[in-house]
């Protein structure tokens, strides 16, 4: 990459893999389970999410020398829920069917525990761009996941992907459903979104030995 | 020179300026946006009542199709002959009935002696009067509401159905076409007198072919919320009976 140093490069990638939010630090899994019934809401927030982190990351890094240390943490949460009202209205005022689909879980990105773990770990230490950075590559790490397991969860569960029935119709016995397929209902209810994560975890360790911990 | 953050007062005055602008472009960016999401909330209301008169763009899609928002108000003035509120056996007209909050006026009524105004939509279509009525009433998580379109006799010309939190493949199928168009042809009166309709497990008319035994086919796993709905209707539809009787 000739744009981004060796260094800035690694802000990107490591959280897409080797320190993934989710399946590494297993933070943020509270949204995951919530949101990833339909891929589309899935994908929505994870553009929601790098909005708020990447901007976030940007204010709290330029703030980082004048944030009083005794009252930093609602200074973040206060950058944290002020970024959040904008996506809510602004997706109100521009995407309104989908902020109904959405409803109380973009309200829920105040409560992921990604956005203020970065605030604290890193914009408060570091460079606007490379906060900035980092803020991004987070937000990539965690939307992949919420990509992954919405495809899983929305597929299996009600035989369609971004509302398109790709299986077949389940009423009119089409496609798979002809011989005998059924969607599992399972699927579309939150423990299955904690099990397909954990199918992840264990497909990751088990490919990247260096993962597991003794 | 050194900018002393630990200080109490640099605490205070951080703390008061940081609230100062934040609510500022907040409150900006609210009363910015306003006139675009009230108009939203505004089309989303015509977009449900013509739904339910069967006025939607459901032609060859699996899902549930609204007539777009960009002349969804032509449409409206087009289908919605007449506006109407009906408050304590009395009728007026009201050209935005459709606006009224169907919430408040719930909990107005349950304090004191306050007269519910009822909203009710004259369409027309295929030269058929439909008198469509708001409903209101409570699913498994949250509030469920919609619109329901009857004919003179108190039978079902078309339904809409939403929620707030039901649970997606289970209650929130409640505002599924395969579920919403089944209330099509049911009927309210039985032999003229007031029956609600059920929404029954174990159903022997799973196409729900049969339309006068007040029964549509449950969802499976969506017990409470089908419940709800069937009392909503029956509680919501039931305040209109004065009126309906006016029209014989």
């Amino acid at each position: 990459m000739g744009l981004l140093s060796k260094k800035d490069s690694k802000l990107i990638m490591d959280p897409l893999a080797d320190n993934n939010p989710i399946t590494i630090q297993v933070l943020g899994i509270c949204s995951a389970l919530a949101i990833t019934a339909q891929l589309k809401p899935s994908i929505v927030m994870a553009i929601s999410v790098m909005f708020v982190m990447g901007v976030g990351n940007v204010v709290i890094s330029l703030m980082r020398n004048i944030i009083p240390s005794k009252i930093r943490i609602i200074v973040q949460l206060i950058v944290v829920a002020t970024l959040v009202i904008i996506v809510d209205q602004v997706l109100k005022a521009f995407a309104y069917t989908l902020s109904k689909e959405l409803s109380v879980f973009i309200g829920l990105i105040i409560t992921n525990c990604i956005i203020m773990g970065r605030f604290e770990a890193f914009a408060l230490a570091n460079g606007t761009w490379r906060s900035f950075l980092d803020g991004i590559g987070n937000a990539l790490g965690y939307g992949v996941i919420l990509i992954i397991v919405g495809f899983f969860r929305e597929l299996l569960g009600s035989g369609t992907l971004f509302g398109f029935k790709v299986l077949g119709d389940p009423v009119e016995k089409t496609g798979l459903y002809a011989i005998g397929y059924e969607n599992n209902g399972f699927m579309v209810l939150p423990p299955m979104a904690l099990i397909v994560v954990g199918i992840i975890i264990w497909v990751q360790r088990s490919r990247n030995k260096d993962l597991i911990e003794d | 020179m050194a900018l002393d953050t630990e200080k109490n007062s640099y605490t205070v005055i951080f703390s008061i300026i940081m609230v100062v602008v934040v609510g500022a472009i907040l409150a900006g960016l609210a009363s910015g946006l306003k006139p675009m999401v009230k108009a939203n909330e505004r089309f989303e209301k015509q977009q449900n009542i013509l739904y339910a008169l069967g006025v939607n763009n459901n032609e060859g899609a699996n899902d549930v199709e609204f007539i777009s928002t960009d002349n969804v108000e032509e449409e409206f003035k087009k289908y919605i002959k007449k506006q109407y509120v009906f408050q304590g056996g009395e009728l007026k007209e009201n050209d935005e009935a459709y606006l009224i909050d169907i919430k408040k006026e719930e909990t107005k009524a349950k304090k004191g002696d306050y007269k519910r105004r009822l909203p009710i939509f004259i369409g027309e279509k295929d030269g058929k009067e439909v008198y469509i009525v708001p409903v209101r009433g409570k699913g498994l998580w949250d509030a469920i509401w919609g619109f329901v379109a009857l004919d003179k006799s108190m039978t079902i010309q078309g339904v809409y159905f939403d929620h707030k939190g039901e649970t997606p493949g289970l209650g929130a199928e409640i505002k599924q076409r395969y579920f919403m168009d089944d209330f099509t042809g049911e009927k309210f009166l039985d032999g003229g007198v007031f029956k609600g309709i059920s929404v029954a497990k174990g159903n022997n008319d799973p196409k729900n072919l049969i339309k006068d035994d007040q029964e549509i086919d449950a969802l499976a796993g969506a017990t409470i919320t089908g419940d709800g709905l069937a009392v909503m209707l029956s509680k919501d539809i039931k305040m209109y009976m004065p009126y309906f009787k006016t029209l014989k």
